[in-house]
């Protein structure tokens, strides 16, 4: 069991919004992570390296900053077997690659601009994300 | 500098608004799954409130002339809904399924210090390196999907 914590999760769904908002402000760029991380395969020198790099350690840095703001680190819970996580984590990158987008580049950016592409991608991860749990742990029982 | 130091707290920005949805915990994303279990329906409120906010901002952002630190604004033109979109995300939701983390929610998730979303990085690098590979091997004329939605 998790709590159901609506505040916390609009709170944060909106400052999700104000970053992506103002990526596309101030650099005029998609927030989406996946394309950001895979960006970075490119040559240090090429001209989107830096600010791709400096948004990729903004986000990791940010737990540490909430820690000296609240004094603690924020708890996350991991029910996932390594060998799992690994497979997971593999078909979610050739997935959003294949696919050009995961959760922020379609779910958020591409729905706020109403594209076509983007809904039919959300609509589908969401779903597949759906079935799969609901095998794994009603069907096999993992 | 100044575009180095505005993405770095962009950023930041970012993955403290991850960090505080839940979004960055994997109990949570796969309880959000698990309609028929142990259903806890919080990240729907995350994507709305990421939603509401991002489309009534791009509205304003897409007035200005340019962006800030841009010539223009690099977006998405591609309008066709072919296989690899669709079979790419199918893709996607398994792994998420499987992992609880999706890019997003494992990116801040390495600053926590833990050894899991070290393991999910690795592997998500490697299906991005390894789809890369892939193109290079198969279509060695194309550029990869750098005009994408992601």
């Amino acid at each position: 069991m998790t709590e159901f914590t609506p505040f916390s999760a609009l709170l944060g769904g909106a400052l999700i919004g104000v970053a992506t908002v103002a990526l596309m402000a101030i650099h005029g760029r998609i927030a989406g992570i996946n394309g950001i991380v895979s960006g970075l395969f490119a040559m240090p020198t090429s001209p989107d390296w830096g600010w791709r790099a400096a948004f990729i350690a903004g986000m990791i840095a940010s737990p540490i900053a909430m820690m000296w703001v609240t004094g603690s680190m924020p708890a996350i819970e991991v029910p996932v077997e390594p060998l799992l996580l690994a497979i997971g984590g593999f078909l979610v990158g050739i997935g959003a690659s294949l696919g050009s987008g995961c959760t922020s580049g379609h779910g958020v950016c591409g729905i706020s601009r109403l594209s076509a592409r983007s809904i039919v991608a959300t609509v589908t991860f969401m779903a597949t994300g759906l079935v799969t749990v609901f095998v794994m742990r009603h069907v096999i029982g993992g | 500098m100044f575009r180095i130091l505005t993405a770095f707290g962009i950023g930041l920005v970012f993955g403290t608004g991850i960090m505080i949805s839940g979004m960055a915990n994997p109990a949570k994303v796969l309880n959000f799954f698990d309609i028929a279990g142990t259903w806890d329906p919080s990240l729907a409120f995350v994507m709305g409130g990421a939603l509401l906010v991002t489309a009534i901002g791009y509205r304003l952002v897409f007035r200005m002339p340019h962006p800030v630190l841009a010539n223009g604004f690099s977006l998405p033109t591609r309008k066709d809904i072919d296989l690899r979109l669709v079979g790419g995300s199918a893709v996607f939701g398994i792994g998420w399924g499987f992992s609880g983390f999706c890019p997003g929610g494992l990116v801040p998730a390495l600053g926590l210090g833990r050894f899991e979303p070290f393991i999910a990085a690795a592997a998500i690098l490697a299906g991005m390196a390894a789809y890369k590979l892939a193109t290079q091997l198969t279509q060695p004329k194309q550029p990869i999907a750098n005009s994408s939605a992601t």
